[in-house]
């Protein structure tokens, strides 16, 4: 897609602390041009410190990073000029026009202005918003909210494109719309985008992600690789007798099984091929059997321990409950 | 730089680097926005309108029926008053064009502005230039009254205090956003507002003449910078009025420094450089900001 070899995004070492607190501990990542990556992590794992220092918002404590060719701590107007940004927050002005607060971003960052009538109509066509570029932005839902951010963030052709948790607070519709235009983004213009997200089900939609947490990568793969990798699949049957079925998997197979949705749950390697002894050797009625691939939770589970939304609740929790949960 | 390969049809914006055409254009949009913003906002217009009314024509038809004779011979106290009221008006404008900086922090613009790949100079100057020239088309308002309180419509008194109320309020702007730069939420800033503002009106001349003041009063408003934002105000509008020596005297004395009566151009010289040392302030607070 480009002709640039090196990095769009090249981290080295990044850290930040607050105080005594360690917020990213020396991440180390690159990013290639034209990829869209993904940081996934729960809230609190660094995720929003690190973008934040990618974009040089916050100053790092240590180590260096390159956005576009550019130095985030000594370059910072060179790396401004080559990256759009989306937060997490709404950053628009809605006392004035979708169209208004465009200009306004063409202005403040020297857009050629031959060519800012011309580009402000094709990035709001690109998120369906030109029809109402005349409105004021307060009368906008916060689905439109996002998608004009977006279309704001790209308006002035940046080389990477970072996304603070796109479409947190959507509903699902919206969600699904605004992936649309980031996909349709990837073929129609050459850019590089960097997204946190904490939905697992988003990250899927990523080239590679990193998994992120207590402000370390964990690791970096693809999607599929990181699923390859967790090498079980999710066995689920339906018995007449689910405790006894749980005893004889440990008894038989050495396989810890739990209830979960009310079926006998536990992963195994090769799924499929194990079902047929499972019919022969379990000694209990199998009313019904699923077979399914790991899912970006298994991995996420897999690496960190638990699970993304068990990682959530503890980062809300206070110290006490994070010391009760590990007792 | 590398060029890659879009779309057809796709618009490809190429962003030159940093130059003082590109801050003269941030200076300019975040000038425009305020504009844009004062003039969709109608009842922040007239709401800003009520309080110089009530002083002109409540407080000023009031106090003068208790200021019998003496040096109010020959003169209306809203004539007095009049200069002090354009002052109030541009003062508390200035103010809520600076406090707009807490609001759109508050609102997340502020970040939309920070991230830009402009100077903070260039923001902070775009603001307090819309702000002057906000508070002094809020000041063209009252400058319409003039005549009900008996101050010519004269073309050179208009023009002298066009470009001195536009001084003023650029440095009362900057003053309201080295205040608010910092400022996290638009309480406390009115409460700092409300406490800075109210004594140095009150010391300026705006609402009583700084003849003949106890020492301690007299010394004040001396030092009161707002003081020589006033007096030039008042000068214009006495210079414009025909009344007797012994009334200028006493409701226009001007601002003396040990005896020194001190010229217009010094204060507004003061003025003037207050304002830009307010104005580096105010971008050195932004600077230190996130």
């Amino acid at each position: 897609m480009t002709t640039s070899e090196a990095p769009a995004v090249a981290v080295r070492g990044l850290r930040k602390s607050y105080g005594t607190l360690e917020a990213v501990k020396g991440v180390e990542f690159d990013v290639r041009p034209g990829e869209v990556f993904g940081f996934l992590g729960p809230n609190g794992a660094g995720k929003t410190t690190t973008i934040s220092m990618l974009c040089t918002l916050v100053k790092p404590t240590g180590g260096s990073a390159l956005v576009a060719g550019h130095d985030v701590v000594r370059e910072r107007d060179e790396v401004r000029r080559n990256i759009g940004l989306v937060f997490q927050d709404p950053t628009l002005d809605g006392y004035l026009s979708a169209e208004q607060n465009l200009r306004f971003h063409a202005e403040l960052y020297g857009v050629p202005r031959d060519v800012v009538g011309e580009r402000i109509k094709q990035v709001l066509e690109m998120v369906a918003l030109w029809d109402r570029r005349e409105a004021k932005v307060n009368t906008f839902s916060g689905g439109m909210k996002r998608r004009l951010e977006i279309a704001r963030g790209l308006l002035h052709s940046p080389r990477v494109l970072f996304l603070d948790e796109p479409t947190v607070g959507l509903d699902p519709q919206t969600r699904s719309a605004i992936w649309g235009y980031i996909n349709k983004l990837r073929h129609t213009e050459d850019i590089t985008i960097f997204m946190t997200t904490h939905y697992m089900d988003e990250a899927e939609y990523c080239d590679r992600i990193a998994i992120i947490d207590h402000g370390e990568i964990v690791v970096i793969d693809s999607p599929e690789k990181l699923k390859a990798g967790v090498g079980k699949d999710r066995v689920q049957i339906q018995t007449a007798d689910d405790e006894t079925a749980i005893a004889a998997l440990k008894e038989r197979f050495a396989l810890d099984a739990a209830v979960h949705e009310g079926m006998v749950t536990f992963a195994v390697a090769s799924g499929e091929a194990f079902v047929p002894r499972l019919f022969s050797d379990l000694g209990v009625p199998i009313r019904s059997v699923s077979v399914s691939r790991p899912s970006l939770d298994d991995v996420f589970m897999n690496y960190t321990g638990s699970t993304i939304r068990d990682a959530d609740g503890e980062s809300g929790a206070s110290a006490i409950m994070r010391a009760r949960a590990r007792r | 730089m590398a060029t890659g390969v879009t779309a057809p049809g796709v618009v490809q914006v190429r962003v030159p680097g940093r130059s003082v055409r590109h801050d003269l254009r941030a200076i300019k949009i975040v000038l425009h926005r305020e504009l844009l913003r004062f003039v969709n906002d109608r009842t922040r217009m007239v709401s800003t309108l009520v309080q110089p009314v009530l002083w002109l024509f409540v407080m000023g038809t009031g106090l003068s029926t208790l200021i019998a004779g003496g040096a109010r011979q020959g003169v209306d106290f809203r004539t007095f008053m009049y200069p002090g009221v354009i002052a109030m008006t541009v003062i508390t404008t200035a103010m809520f064009s600076a406090g707009s900086i807490v609001w759109d922090r508050e609102f997340g613009f502020l970040r939309e502005m920070l991230v830009a790949p402009v100077g903070r100079g260039s923001i902070v100057i775009g603001k307090c230039l819309g702000g002057g020239i906000v508070a002094t088309a809020q000041g063209v308002i009252i400058l319409a009254l003039a005549g009900l309180v008996h101050v010519p419509y004269s073309p050179t008194l208009i023009l002298t205090l066009l470009g001195e109320m536009f001084l003023a309020s650029v440095t009362i702007t900057a003053f309201g956003v080295s205040l608010a730069a910092r400022m996290k939420n638009m309480q406390s800033f009115f409460g700092i507002m409300q406490m800075a503002i109210m004594p140095m009106i009150f010391l300026s001349g705006a609402v009583f003449p700084l003849a003949n003041l106890p020492g301690w009063l007299a010394l004040l408003t001396k030092i009161n910078p707002l003081t020589y934002a006033v007096d030039p105000m008042r000068h214009a509008v006495f210079s414009h009025l025909s009344v007797s020596p012994q009334v200028v005297d006493a409701l226009n004395p001007g601002v003396h420094w040990f005896g020194w009566h001190v010229p217009v151009g010094v204060e507004l010289g003061i003025v003037a450089l207050m304002g830009v040392a307010l104005l580096g302030v105010a971008i050195a607070q932004f600077r230190r900001t996130e």
